[in-house]
């Protein structure tokens, strides 16, 4: 299972980095989406992928039986789940405004902040 | 469902004695400012309220942060595990002087900025919520300089970086929108590159437990990836801290939102970056981290010079101040590259200085904007004869980010550029040199524009200009404070060298985390 995961993880990571080289907000909004999820399916590949025994020990019982999914990665996915969905949204929001306001959504001609051909400073007085 | 017959013994997993109340203070802190910032959100339609209730709520963090700075160096490193689960499983708080050493600094800094915001931040700024973004990020620093836990700093790292964005768009001009997109998609990519790294951590070591991990990398098999673990944790906090080939986000967004912002972000975000680094790459992968040691020298060169270039090039007071901090950062970056006890207590040393300093000089460039009316070089001019308290202010906090003595900046670099000749890496030390020499420069021609020269045509007309006293106040504390520390350096030095010591050898970080001692060998000596 392993390693089909790897590949499908790999896959995810490709795509999420052709998206975030764009110029275009809105592709590396897509891209920052699937980065999100590239990185959950990694941590969840950490834990080991099984679903045969469930990770609960038996009563009377000190250690499972065989090898489980570790339950920890997939909350701390979860955890990630909300932070990634709520930048994701503050993102959104933020490009939206920057779209209306900017009038724009190619970062090659966002130069409010640093507009081209700025003076040096004066070298003498 | 039946009861199992066997009894179980809770000593085994969980921690049985109740928390002594000093060791509280450790989490104090972090709930501290997030309670403060939900009672802001609840009061948010009374803004007059908000500063009555931030600046003293913020003076009691600082209370608090010294209370713990003295607890952790009377007794060494403490820990805390919440829900009293025992390390490695609860995630655990463990302070060393490192981070009780950050977490003061920048509680003071955070103070200051509160007192600055009374003035330059307006009625909507308020409504919008400065204040109660100031303390969620406050707990989001104090977290990040405080926890044992890497997962747990990433939440912090989180927390900070959205309330951050918060702070940045206050007030939607169209220059904050622009900084924000920059500012926040690549400081998400930065965070998400240490997910990544953590989640492999896990993987690898089965652990989030810094301590634990400490001792884990030390028996860690052949073939572990530890370097490229080492490597991806390098270019996150590089990221976050502004390292040279990834750092264009800091002059694209500093200079755009309100100057208090601009300033607790140049003096806290980045070094929150530098923490990280030196926490988690020199204490828990100093093998990798030696091997990747050259790397680290070149990027910082390339960051010192790349900041000290920009300065020399940019008329805009504020940008410029920006790409001073980038030169700044690149110090520290030689620091940790050197590692050992000189290089991290260098680091350390530099980053507490340039937390305190580079708040201030922003702080001195507002003041100085104001009075001249304009940011810009080419036409600010006559400040030194209209307002010659201003110019000694600044003119002291010049030679502070300078590195001249008698001032802070002096002495961290002297630890560098030491640690550099001993350790024969030459190119590190006239670096470093080079840096301070143009930075002197940079600055000495803002001094000689803004200051100096005459009133120009250009200039708007120099009346008398009153300067708020609400950002003087933070100002002339902060300056005192460099020079302070310039001239009796003797009690923070002691204290620097002993927090790099247990950065170097976290044989007592690990013991306050493991008492009963670990089934395996502690490095670094000193079995508990």
């Amino acid at each position: 299972m392993e390693p089909i995961f790897a590949i499908l993880v790999g896959l995810f990571f490709a795509v999420a980095v052709y998206l975030l080289l764009s110029k275009f907000i809105i592709r590396v909004l897509l891209g920052v989406a699937i980065l999100g999820n590239a990185v959950n399916l990694l941590i969840f590949a950490s834990g080991r992928i099984l679903r045969d025994v469930p990770p609960v020990i038996g009563a009377s019982l000190d250690m499972s039986v065989g090898p489980t999914a570790n339950p920890l990665p997939q909350a701390l996915i979860l955890t990630a789940i909300v932070i990634s969905f709520s930048f994701f949204s503050f993102l959104l929001v933020l490009s939206w405004r920057a779209y209306r306001v900017l009038e724009t959504d190619n970062t090659d001609e966002m130069r409010v902040a640093e507009p081209e051909g700025d003076a040096p400073p004066p070298l003498r007085y | 469902m039946a009861v199992s017959s066997v009894p179980v013994d809770l000593s085994a997993a969980m921690v049985m004695t109740p928390t002594a109340l000093v060791d509280w203070l450790i989490i104090l802190p972090v709930v501290w400012c997030i309670l403060v910032g939900a009672a802001l959100m609840l009061v948010r339609r009374r803004v007059q309220a908000h500063a009555r209730l931030a600046i003293p709520a913020l003076a009691l963090l600082v209370v608090m942060n010294a209370g713990l700075l003295y607890h952790v160096a009377v007794t060494g490193p403490v820990t805390m595990v919440m829900g009293r689960w025992l390390p490695p499983f609860g995630v655990a708080f463990t302070v060393d002087l490192t981070g009780a050493l950050f977490a003061l600094t920048a509680g003071l800094v955070a103070l200051a900025g509160s007192v600055a915001a009374l003035d330059d931040v307006n009625g909507s700024g308020r409504r919008y919520g400065f204040y109660p973004f100031l303390m969620l990020l406050m707990a989001g620093v104090n977290g990040a300089f405080l926890t044992g836990d890497l997962f747990n700093l990433y939440v912090w790292f989180e927390v900070l970086l959205i309330s951050s964005f918060g702070l940045l768009v206050l007030g939607s001009e169209r220059r904050q929108i622009d900084g924000a997109v920059k500012y926040g998609f690549l400081n998400l990519m930065a965070t998400t590159l240490f997910l990544i790294a953590t989640g492999l951590i896990y993987g690898v070591f089965g652990t989030l437990n810094m301590a634990d991990i400490a001792i884990k990398v030390q028996a860690a098999p052949e073939r572990a990836p530890l370097m490229t673990l080492t490597a991806l944790f390098v270019l996150a906090f590089g990221m976050k801290a502004a390292a040279f080939p990834v750092n264009f986000w800091l002059p694209a967004s500093y200079h755009t939102p309100r100057l208090v912002v601009s300033a607790l972000f140049a003096g806290l975000l980045t070094k929150v970056g530098i923490y990280a680094l030196i926490r988690v790459c020199g204490m828990l992968f100093p093998t990798s981290l030696a091997a990747l040691s050259p790397v680290l020298s070149t990027i910082a060169v390339l960051t010192m010079l790349t900041g000290v270039f920009g300065a020399l090039a940019q008329t805009d007071l504020r940008r410029l101040l920006g790409y001073l901090v980038i030169a700044g950062i690149g110090s520290m970056l030689a620091g940790i590259a050197m590692g050992g006890q000189g290089g991290f207590g260098g680091a350390v040393f530099y980053a507490l200085h340039s937390i305190v300093v580079m708040t201030a000089l922003y702080f001195a460039a507002g003041l100085a904007a104001r009075a001249g009316g304009t940011a810009s070089l080419a036409v600010l001019g006559g400040i030194y004869r209209s307002h010659p308290g201003l110019a000694a202010l600044s003119l002291m906090l010049f030679f502070s980010v300078s590195g001249l003595p008698p001032f802070s900046g002096f002495w961290p670099k002297v630890m560098l550029v030491r640690t550099a000749l001993d350790g024969g890496a030459f190119v590190l030390a006239a670096s470093l040199l080079l840096a301070g020499f143009l930075t002197t420069i940079a600055t000495a021609r803002i001094f000689l524009l803004a200051y100096w020269r005459p009133a120009t045509d250009e200039t708007p007309p120099l009346a008398v200009v009153a300067l708020p006293v609400s950002v003087l106040l933070p100002l002339v504390g902060l300056t005192a404070l460099s020079l302070g520390i310039g001239l009796f350096p003797e009690p923070l030095l002691a204290l620097v060298r002993v927090a790099a010591e247990g950065l170097v050898a976290p044989a007592d970080y690990i013991g306050s985390v493991f008492p009963d001692g670990f089934p395996v060998a502690i490095p670094g000596g000193a079995a508990p």
